[in-house]
């Protein structure tokens, strides 16, 4: 995995995996790796891993079943989608609007 | 867990061996200044990987070799779960490794060696071994005297890991490794160790160790400035990578396509922590950081 964005790490592995949901890699009750397995295949330190499961966990995206493992949550796509559509409105789109502006592009001719 | 508590060693009067035959009195004698390390106590947790950074000739190497228990600490102590690691019980050796920054090439096949030598180590695995040579693509095969640095360098790293230690120091572990070795070091470092153990890694290269070790310990003459987790650091410094001002930076340093910065953390929010803007950081603002965090 590539790490570029200022974001700490442990959220970028949390948006990694929130990716996969949305995309359809990951489906419901989808085993995912193991912390320490996951911590291996990216290079990063397993506790980071296990912050992002708790994340994860704490939001209902996952769910933990003990001795087994972590596993997609039936509802992960919906919570997903809601939390990244509030961060799409709150946080990118100002963003793109602030850009237009500088640029002197019209949001009217763009946004169809 | 290791419990370090106001340790203390000095090379001497000289600097060199002949510290060895100074009486315990004289010792004492020496000026504080003659002393490398100092006043030095914290504990080393299991299912850590400590990363210990500090400027040339902070002590860094001294501190290892005081905790496999090649040296004897002239002040204070080291305890390791009840082991006084310089008792050199073989017990308590069979569960530690320390891998020195210089390997010694050995006049044999480095299968050879691993077969012969890991007996010492009640849980050295050689198929671990040779899965992790060729992870680092390294041949078992070759003679160690006929290895590059960088080869023997992957053998060492290599037999450490199949020791299966509870205890593993490495000192500047990613020294003469190539690019591709550098990744494949810090996958194996989590695949191969125990969950249980406690991991040290010196180093100067934080770009190779970084994702991987947490907490952090940053090492000055006589003093430990930092030993924080990445979490507490992220929660109290702000790395900012915008190219917005910030004149309350504690530090700031121009890269490519703008500038980072670091600054208290007011908004509460996480940021990447960059180990080299947080040493310069740290180095820069020693009493502030210290009492930021001592808290």
């Amino acid at each position: 995995m590539e790490f570029n964005s200022n974001k700490s790490i442990y959220l970028q592995i949390c948006d990694a995996i929130c990716e996969q949901i949305l995309s359809g890699d990951l489906t419901p009750d989808a085993r995912i790796p193991s912390v320490r397995e996951y911590g291996s295949e990216i290079g990063v330190n397993p506790n980071t891993v296990m912050r992002s499961y708790e994340k994860l966990t704490n939001d209902g995206i996952i769910y933990n079943r003990r001795g087994i493992g972590y596993f997609i949550s039936a509802d992960a796509r919906e919570i997903v989608l809601k939390e990244q559509r509030m961060e799409f409105i709150e946080n990118e789109l100002p963003q793109i609007i602030k850009r237009m502006k500088l640029l002197g592009l019209d949001p009217k001719e763009h946004f169809v | 867990m290791i419990q370090i508590k106001e340790l203390g060693f000095t090379y001497g009067e000289t600097g060199g061996l002949g510290s060895i035959s100074l009486s315990k009195e004289k010792k004492h004698m020496l000026p504080a200044e003659k002393y490398v390390l100092r006043n030095i106590t914290m504990d080393l947790e299991e299912g850590r990987i400590y990363g210990l950074l500090g400027e040339n000739g902070v002590g860094k190497t001294t501190m290892l070799t005081l905790l496999c228990g090649l040296k004897k600490p002239q002040l204070g102590s080291i305890n390791i779960d009840g082991h006084d690691p310089y008792k050199r019980e073989p017990s308590f050796l069979s569960d530690q490794y320390y891998l020195s920054d210089e390997v010694a090439p050995m006049n044999m096949k480095a299968i050879d060696y691993a077969r012969n030598y890991g007996k010492f180590w009640e849980r050295f695995d050689i198929e671990k071994f040779t899965e992790i040579m060729q992870v680092l693509e390294t041949d078992p095969e070759q003679k160690m005297t006929k290895m590059s640095f960088g080869q023997l360098k992957k053998t060492y790293i290599s037999f450490a890991l199949a020791c299966s230690t509870k205890y593993l120091f490495m000192d500047e572990p990613t020294n003469g490794l190539d690019i591709p070795s550098k990744a494949q070091f810090r996958k194996a470092v989590t695949k191969y160790t125990r969950e249980d153990s406690v991991i040290l890694i010196s180093t100067h290269q934080v770009r190779d160790l970084e994702n991987i070790i947490d907490p952090i310990i940053i090492l000055d003459r006589q003093d430990i400035l930092l030993n924080a987790t990445v979490e507490e650091i992220a929660e109290k410094l702000y790395f900012d990578y915008s190219n917005e001002k910030a004149d309350d930076a504690l530090y700031s340093e121009m890269i490519p396509g703008g500038s980072i910065k670091v600054c208290l953390n007011q908004s509460g929010e996480e940021s990447k922590v960059n180990l080299e803007a947080l040493f310069n950081t740290v180095h820069q603002n020693k009493e502030l950081i210290k009492g930021i965090f001592n808290k």
